[in-house]
């Protein structure tokens, strides 16, 4: 197995450009590290992309945060002012693993791994981001839901590079969460996984809503049917009834050793509930 | 019992107190050596082949490609194994039969669970090691396979061994055993023991209420941190040296030997710290392939099982099936009782048959009772102990009925429990009679305790349980010697597995001579150096390493005694010990002043040499154990999460030596069954393989998954132990699952009667009601 | 494969190695550096027992490759004592006999210290959840809980 440590992008990008064999990027390493423990993944190059500035950087452009690639999840939960604004993908990326697993995995990783279950997922597209690609021709930027194609898969070509993560700036009167139901209170992959961004109207009115769920697909989906259930309304009650109903509709999961169909259906409404009630909170 | 040294009440000044641990320091500074920490110069570095299939024939093995491997040095089969004779002996807990063993250690004719070793190959580098095991072509026929017990025991299913015929054994107290002829069919029942006592079919036509009830319970992995770790060296005259992490080095090594065809004393096994074991480390797994590797190279191998490994191909429990059927009379005392245990053994027969029959109705006074265990071969790998075996199975089961009986008898839990208590000269079913017990007490102050009180809110449950286990002693081997300057060398065979028995021990020694604690050095002699000690099981360390560390100590203090005689010319009848020294019997004998321990270590060459006191016991008189848990619960009724809010544990040690290691493995415990409770469980595919072998997805507690353990020590000595110490690492794994059951149920209305009590089970039901 | 020649710095004092390119951190810690405090228990970064910090983060050293650790600190259990002194965390460990295996616990007094370095006055639950990386089979957590809050009260003076 060859280790390269490109210093830029473009010499990045020239290595798999130019690789003959099974290359494979290198962020923190946990997951492509366990995917070598277990023999499913068996590289000829491994192109790490830490020493890159600006897959490092975590800064914000124009008022709307960048996100390096390669920066971890500590240091996205450490971020105060962020936590503040876009607490719900603070909420996802906290949950991606151990302290240790945050000490190194990053939320470009989390997106490239493309799990079904990914934490950061339905909080990043809840939140509207995108995904900022670099290529020998230039960038280009995509919405995370879709950059994501399937498990594992995304729509990088073979020669493309996440370089890193945008948001749209954030509205006034909006908040954001993510939640997910595991069977132990830490340590897990999610069984179901909800992401909620909302924006409210001075007198309450719901004026915008984003949720995505996660873990009940092959691929974390956008729910527009529940966030038209909240838009223009008040959330009430009958309101939130009808948003649950509108997320287990949408919900297809799978049976598998974490969970069954009716489970993960059953729970998706209730962490859906539980979800928008905390991104409320957050906006009072 | 001319071999029991009798309690005796007396004032302590060490036993009771909390000294640090002796191996402390080493712990939290990463110098203690666990097996994977062992480095032998010129090592090769072992790896094993293991069976991708749950049942298979073996019709072909070529190793040729890699034993041609650069770096690769030799390649073992089961064809370099002997084959052996159906022979039983016991191992560990169990009985094992050595053709058996010697088919798990490698597969010969057939490969009969996912992870079933097939081969190993010894090479310079790990590496290499692995790379080579992709060189191996086997050929394989693949059978129809059996995991479920249920479906294991019906005519018909996939037959693992075909020359198995149910050897059956039935019981009754005060009869002779009768064994009975084995049918004609071959079977994956391997074995069907009874006990009987009074006659149960009569007393239950007079029974006031009767519930009966059926329980399934899932496999489950004593979860160590350590994986196995052998290195074994083999020089060429056949001199073998193995250092593993064991609970049992005297056991590893008479397996080998038999296993090998190596005489005892050309093997020295050296046990490392252990990592945790609780039953999985009795058994050998790469000690004879390192060994076997070693001998063809000569160079010593080293093996390290992977997790993945650990959780195929060690020794986890077994999934059980369990029918109780219990009778009461109108005031709730039990006049009958009936169980049915169904256990997996795994690949081979040999699981903890005899323990889960014999504890499971055991914490009661029963006139009536009958108790059916079969041990059921399956394809997944062959069980071993794991704390108290078999007990938590059964205990689910007739701790549940037990909740149910005092419910429809408007009694509380707690109260049926007392009334039905074992106590000092109950007889159980299979025979023994109890010395005193403190079972009673543990369920008085498990009454009285506070958090037994406390209001519970919405959602919020409560649910109590006990448990009961015989405890053992058994070979005990123990070298006592004084040094110059009146410190002790304190050598022990019994692993310290954890608990903290070195500390005990050096306390019980300590407290003999009437010295500080931190004036006597425990170590743990390798094979060599001592005579044979049973595996650290049963929870044994403490009450037999401590006997036999007492009688050597008494023997010294003897010793001290005659030299201190020589000294001051008197007869040996006029001295006396007190306190760490050596005093006339009276002021009659003379005013000789009091020689202390360091005189008489430092004048020892004088008056004939070094001093020392060693013992040598199949030690008798262990203190049956019993505990009771009170357990509170909130159950998350929308999504079927449960969470332990309180868990309480009241169990009676006879004496704790060092509390704090008594509290430590009463939480321990605990903790284990809570995750056998909620979460802990096997997962095998259709295909027969297990799915989640690994910490990721098979789910151990974590930090935030529990709160403070509260713990009670009961102090009913044990008249067979000078300190009154009863074993008690084992009992507190027994209650959890059916006091988080019964919380539950109290909580939301309905009982449960399958492990693990995982969320999408817990939802459908509540959904449902 | 051909070996590449690290240099790093470990517990303070400089280093250097050869390792495999897909070698773990964790394998040159054991092997190269002879440093066998650290402990593998799984491999996957589900037990946290081989915790080490890695430019002053709590990382597992079994999901990092030694090739990346080029330039970089790398703090063991076998640095966390000061010459005689044991960290006020080993010593409550010892105190509230907070072990017992002891296979744990050099993960554990790594993660600990890293928490308290971060928050020094961890509620009970903020303890939990920080070491939820850290999997213990023999204590149930309770006496390690209760070392690292004894610990914190002390460190705060």
């Amino acid at each position: 197995m060859q280790y390269e440590s490109p210093k830029s992008i473009d010499d990045a990008i020239s290595l798999i450009s130019n690789a003959s064999g099974n290359t494979r990027l290198l962020a923190g390493g946990t997951d492509l590290l366990v995917q070598m423990q277990s023999q499913v993944a068996d590289p000829d190059l491994v192109v790490d992309i830490k020493n890159i500035k600006e897959m490092k950087e975590f800064k914000k452009e124009d008022g709307a945060y960048v996100i390096g690639a390669a920066v971890t999840g500590m240091e996205i939960a450490e971020h105060e002012e962020f936590a503040k604004d876009w607490p719900g993908v603070v909420d996802g990326v906290k949950l991606i693993g151990s302290i240790q697993i945050k000490g190194r995995a990053s939320m470009g990783g989390n997106l490239c791994n493309a799990s079904p279950a990914a934490d950061s997922i339905p909080a990043m597209i809840a939140s509207g981001a995108f995904a900022i690609i670099a290529g020998p021709d230039g960038r280009r930027e995509v919405l995370v839901e879709d950059f994501i194609k399937g498990p594992g898969k995304t729509t990088l070509k073979s020669n493309e590079i996440l370089v890193s993560i945008k948001l749209p700036l954030k509205k006034q009167n909006s908040s954001g969460a993510y939640l997910r139901f595991t069977p132990r209170t830490e340590m897990d992959i999610a069984v179901v996984g909800v992401g909620v961004n909302i924006t409210l109207s001075d007198s309450g009115i719901c004026e915008d809503a984003k949720i995505s769920i996660g873990a009940v697909a092959e691929k974390a989906l956008v729910v527009e049917d529940a966030a038209s259930a909240l838009i223009g309304n008040k959330i009430t009650e009958e309101i939130i009834e009808d948003y649950i109903e509108k997320v287990r509709a949408s919900a297809r999961p799978i049976n598998d050793k974490r969970g069954t169909v009716e489970f993960r259906i059953q729970v998706i409404g209730v962490i859906a509930k539980r979800a928008l009630n905390m991104a409320l909170e957050r906006i009072r | 019992m001319s071999d029991i040294i009798a309690y005796e009440e007396k004032e302590l000044k060490i036993i009771g107190t909390r000294p640090i641990r002796p191996d402390g320091v080493d712990k939290v500074t990463g110098r203690a050596r666990y097996g994977a920490d062992i480095n032998l110069p010129g090592q090769l570095y072992g790896s094993v082949y293991r069976s991708p299939h749950a049942h298979a024939l073996i019709k072909s093995i070529d190793v040729s490609a890699a034993l041609a491997m650069p770096g690769v040095k030799a390649v073992i089969t089961g064809d370099d194994l002997e084959d052996m004779p159906s022979q039983f002996i016991p191992v560990g807990e169990m009985i094992v039969n050595f053709r058996d063993m010697t088919r798990n250690v490698m597969a010969r004719e057939k490969v009969l669970y996912d992870g079933h070793p097939i081969a190993a190959i010894a090479a310079i580098s790990e590496s290499i090691a692995k790379e080579a095991l992709k060189k191996i072509k086997i050929d394989f026929e693949i059978l129809p396979h059996v995991i479920d017990v249920v479906e294991a025991m019906k005519p018909g299913a996939p037959l693992l061994h075909k020359d198995q015929h149910t050897l059956i054994e039935r019981k009754r107290l005060g009869s002779e055993p009768i064994i009975e002829s084995p049918p004609k069919e071959p079977s994956n029942i391997a074995k069907r023991l009874t006990w009987e006592k009074g006659d149960i079919e009569n007393a239950f036509s007079k029974a006031h209420i009767i519930i009966e009830r059926e329980f399934n319970t899932k496999p489950v992995h004593q979860g160590y941190i350590e994986p196995h770790a052998a290195v074994a060296s083999c020089t060429e005259d056949g001199q073998v040296e193995v250092y593993t992490c064991s609970q049992g080095h005297f056991v590893i090594r008479s397996q080998c030997a038999k296993l090998l065809g190596i005489e005892v004393s050309k093997i020295k096994v050296i046990p490392t710290e252990l990592g945790g074991g609780f039953g999985g480390k009795n058994n050998v797994y790469l000690e004879p392939l390192a060994i076997m590797l070693s001998r063809i190279v000569h160079r010593p191998v080293k093996m390290v099982m992977s997790r993945n490994e650990v959780f195929r191909a060690s020794g986890p429990s077994p999934a059980g099936h369990v029918k109780v059927k219990i009778g009461c009379d109108k005031n709730g005392k039990i006049i009958a009782a009936d169980a049915q245990i169904d256990m997996q053994s795994g690949a081979f027969p040999g699981s903890p048959l005899p323990q889960a029959t014999i504890t499971c109705f055991t914490r009661y006074d029963i006139e009536n009772v009958r108790v059916i265990g079969h041990d059921v071969t399956t394809n997944r790998p062959k069980v071993a102990a794991y704390r108290a075996p078999g007990a938590p199975i059964a205990a689910f089961g007739v701790e549940s009925v037990m909740d149910e009986l005092a419910e429809n008898l408007s009694i509380d839990p707690l109260d049926l429990r007392i009334m039905n208590a074992a106590k000092q000269g109950t007889q159980t079913y299979y025979g023994v009679t109890f010395p005193q017990i403190g079972f009673l007490e543990t369920l008085k102050r498990a009454k009285a305790h506070k958090n037994y009180n406390v209001p519970l809110e919405k959602n919020q449950g409560r649910g109590v349980a006990t448990g009961f286990w015989m405890n053992i002693g058994n070979d005990t081997t123990s070298s006592l010697n004084v040094n110059d300057d009146g410190t002790i060398a304190l050598t022990i065979g019994t692993i310290d597995v954890a608990g903290g028995s070195r500390s005990s021990l050096a306390m019980m020694v300590a407290e003999e001579f009437g010295i500080d604690s931190d004036k006597v050095r425990v170590t743990t002699g390798d094979t060599s150096q001592l005579g044979f000690n049973f595996v650290t099981a049963g929870s044994r360390g403490t009450f037999a390493g401590g006997i036999v560390a007492v009688l050597a100590a008494r023997k010294a203090i003897e010793e001290c005694k005659i030299r201190a005689a020589k000294t001051w010319n008197v007869p040996l009848d006029e001295v006396v010990w007190e306190d760490g020294f050596a005093r006339p019997a009276s002021s009659n004998v003379g005013g000789f002043d009091p020689l202390p321990l360091s005189d008489i270590a430092k004048n020892a060459s004088k008056t004939g040499g070094p001093i020392a006191g060693h013992s040598e016991k199949n030690v008798q008189g262990a203190g049956p154990g019993f505990g009771t848990q009170i357990v509170d619960v909130e159950v998350d009724k929308e999504t079927g999460s449960i969470k332990i809010l309180r868990h309480t544990i009241i169990q009676d040690a006879g004496k704790a030596i060092h509390p704090a290691y008594v509290e430590g493995q009463y939480q321990g415990g605990a903790v284990q069954g809570i995750g056998w409770a909620l979460n802990e469980e096997y997962i095998y595919g259709d295909d027969g393989r297990l799915q989640n072998p690994g910490f990721l997805d098979y789910r151990v507690p974590v930090a935030s998954d529990v709160p403070f353990i509260d713990t009670d020590i009961v102090e009913v000595p044990n008249p067979y132990h000078p300190y009154g110490v009863r074993g008690i690492g084992e009992v507190p794994i027994i209650p959890p699952t059916a006091a988080i059951a019964n919380a539950v149920y109290n909580a939301t209305g309905i009982r449960f009667n399958s492990l693990p009590l995982s969320p999408p089970k817990v939802l459908a039901a509540i959904t449902k009601k | 494969m051909t070996r590449q020649h690290i240099e790093a710095k470990i517990n303070g004092d400089n280093c250097d190695f050869l390792c495999e390119s897909n070698e773990t951190l964790l394998s040159v810690i054991r092997n190269q550096l002879q440093l066998t405090g650290t402990k593998e228990g799984c491999s996957t970064g589900d037990c946290g027992a081989c915790s080490v910090m890695l430019d002053d983060r709590l990382v597992c050293s079994c999901l990092t490759l030694a090739v990346e650790v080029e330039g970089k600190n790398i703090d063991t259990i076998e640095g966390m004592s000061n010459g005689e002194d044991l960290h006020v965390l080993q010593k409550k460990f010892l105190e509230h006999a907070a072990l017992q295996c002891g296979i744990c616990t050099p993960g554990f007094l790594i993660a600990a210290r890293a928490l308290l370095e971060k928050n020094p006055d961890p509620t009970e639950t903020e303890v939990r959840y920080w070491l939820a990386g850290n999997l213990c089979r023999c204590t149930g957590y309770h006496k390690i809980v209760e070392a690292v809050l004894d610990a914190a009260e002390e460190m705060r003076g």
